[in-house]
């Protein structure tokens, strides 16, 4: 990364926060990503860290603070226009299209992508055949990321549990989004299968050149991949930095640890 | 692809089949009068059925409403007929006017489709705010509403054009017009469709539907019934979708409707109450939720069943056995270990099951 594409964020928070009631869920979130950085978002249970994700998302509407995208403010905007406008997400809580096959999940990843009408598609004029055409070619290239394409007419809801995770990550991917947000990307994975995502989320990066941001538990995928992370309990950041500082940051142990230990 | 393409075909393929067979019955006069006149009207129901599959199984939204879009364009093919009628000179009655018959047919299910489809989007734009049971008690109510807005209109016919009124003009001494939809006692109507023209119109609904749940917007409408926030987080405008599919949905029931009354010898407001709507739903629910093939299957036998009935020995149990036979199929269908035979009858090619991964997860 060069000092200059540091500074160029594709995705900047002020003050950002949600109050729940009397429960303030987020405050103070102020962040920068780079346009190609991979950051973690880190934290014990229930620190507001998804909560963060469905604030820039638009799930929730924030009570404070503002969410800059690629230099536009996002308020006003419902989650989809906020993926028109380049945030792309998966779910902690698998969210696929359960009935539709591998390649119609990835084919709505492209709806926005696919050009033509509603007449066009009930009279099947030459401009559906086409566009048809291209996005499924489009929805297989991008199955092969994860080595998927064979799978593309299996029901989503019969993959085992790791594929399913990468479908969502492939569907996200497929809306051609400037910043993809994978919530909890490896949960339920194994070692190997983690191995595998880390690759594939640096080479997404790289093939498509835009930023990643992620919420982990797996510490070795987080320390191993993330340019920068931020830490929150409480839903504030209580630590930013690289990953050999927030390694070392006592405040970050004891939001794990409870009392200043030893690292384990 | 392959696979969907594949299903589309052998509905058409069933339609098809379904036509030659009774149309030979028939012309051989194979048939009995009351099974003949069965037809059209049970072709109409196979049409509703499909609209109505369309919101509940492609777009998962309950409507317990759906008479009322049917009545709609009942009416309108009433109204369009008497409009047609008063405004051609032809010589001798319309059942020697082949051409008349077909123009008043399509003019009607033309207009009938639009103006269910205009009731549908401006009854959608509220009502789709809503979601599950809520949405289905409001279209039940709209479903009311339809109804008992026909139940207090009267619209009649003379030299100076066509006149709407809440008051019955036919009571005024000096009315010299023809009434079209005269409040409760409905319209008279002049049978102009046939078996034919009704197998033509299922299959163009057939094709709209199938080839509209294949399309980009079908698989927008889809996604929205299986995780609605992934919808939206996918960048679908999912009230634009939701609209969609009811308004289209509008639209093939009043074109059903059309298809109904100009089957008939006269219709009133109370053929289309909240009994008509859970008939449908029924067909629906019965063939398979978002399955087109069993909602037409359905529909056509459970519409003649009852009739059939009729003409046996059995008359006075005659709703009494369809109700067993409802609850029958429906244990049956719903019994695993006959689902699983069925399953091994007819494998299924689209569920392909998945290659064990290596090294999957713990």
């Amino acid at each position: 990364m060069s000092e200059k594409k540091e500074k160029e964020f594709v995705l900047e928070t002020n003050h950002l926060g949600i109050d729940f009631g009397g429960l303030t869920a987020v405050d103070e979130f102020n962040i920068g990503i780079g346009k190609t950085e991979i950051m973690g978002l880190i934290g014990p249970n229930g620190a507001g860290k998804t909560t963060i994700f469905n604030l820039l998302t638009k799930v929730y509407e924030p009570t404070r603070g503002n969410i800059i995208l690629d230099g536009k403010d996002t308020h006003g905007m419902n989650p989809a226009a906020v993926n028109q406008a380049g945030i792309a997400r998966t779910f902690q809580n698998i969210r696929l299209f359960d009935k539709l096959s591998v390649e119609d999940n990835v084919k709505i990843g492209l709806h926005n992508h696919i050009n033509y009408g509603l007449f066009t598609g009930v009279f099947r004029l030459p401009k559906y055949w086409s566009e048809e055409k291209k996005a499924h070619e489009k929805a297989l290239e991008l199955l092969d990321i994860f080595g998927m394409a064979d799978q593309a007419d299996v029901r989503a809801d019969s993959l085992p549990y790791g594929a399913q995770r990468r479908l969502e990550i492939v569907r996200a991917l497929a809306t051609g989004p400037k910043i993809l947000l994978l919530d909890e990307p490896a949960a339920g994975m194994n070692p190997s299968e983690t191995e595998e995502l880390m690759k594939n989320i640096k080479k997404i990066r790289d093939d498509f050149g835009i930023a990643v941001m992620l919420i982990e538990h797996d510490m070795k995928l987080v320390m191993g991949i993330c340019e920068n992370i931020a830490v929150l309990n409480f839903g504030k950041v209580i630590a930013k930095g690289s990953p050999s500082e927030i390694q070392s940051n006592p405040q970050v142990i004891e939001a794990y640890l409870g009392t200043k230990k030893e690292n384990a | 692809m392959n696979n969907k393409s594949k299903n589309a075909f052998l509905n058409y393929g069933l339609v098809i089949v379904f036509f030659v067979v009774f149309q030979a019955l028939l012309s051989t006069g194979n048939i009995s009068s009351l099974l003949k006149g069965l037809l059209v009207p049970m072709t109409a129901y196979m049409i509703l059925a499909i609209s109505l599959n369309l919101v509940v199984g492609i777009s998962g939204e309950l409507s317990l409403g759906h008479a009322g879009f049917m009545s709609i364009g009942a009416f309108t093919a009433a109204f369009v007929e008497g409009v047609i009628l008063n405004n051609i000179k032809m010589e001798g009655p319309l059942s020697k006017n082949l051409g008349v018959q077909i123009l008043i047919f399509v003019i009607s299910v033309i207009v009938a489709a639009v103006f269910a489809a205009i009731a549908g989007f401006l009854i959608g734009i509220p009502v789709l705010r809503l979601n599950g049971d809520y949405l289905a008690i409001v279209t039940l109510a709209f479903g009311e509403i339809i109804k008992n807005i026909f139940n207090c209109i009267y619209i009649s016919i003379d030299e100076t054009g066509v006149h709407i009124s809440d008051k019955n003009p036919s009571l005024d001494a000096s009315f010299a017009g023809k009434m079209i939809l005269e409040g409760p006692q409905g319209s008279v109507i002049k049978k102009v469709s046939i078996f034919a023209a009704g197998i033509i119109l299922l299959l163009l609904v057939l094709i709209i539907v199938q080839n509209l749940v294949n399309s980009k917007a079908g698989r927008a409408i889809m996604a929205m019934r299986d995780n609605r926030i992934a919808a939206e987080s996918s960048g679908l405008p999912i009230k634009k979708y939701k609209l969609m599919a009811f308004t289209i949905s509008a639209a093939i029931a009043g074109a059903g409707g059309a298809l109904f009354a100009l089957n008939s010898t006269g219709i009133t407001p109370k053929q289309f109450d909240f009994n008509a709507s859970i008939l449908i739903l029924v067909f629906v629910v019965l063939g398979g939720i978002g399955n087109m093939t069993g909602s037409m299957i359905a529909a056509a036998l459970l519409y003649i069943l009852p009739e059939m009935l009729r003409e046996l020995d059995v008359q006075k149990y005659r709703m009494l056995i369809y109700a067993v036979l409802l609850i029958a199929v429906m244990l049956i269908t719903n019994n695993e270990k006959i689902r699983a035979l069925a399953g091994r009858v007819f494998k299924k090619k689209d569920k392909v099951s998945v290659k064990p991964e290596a090294g999957k997860e713990a």
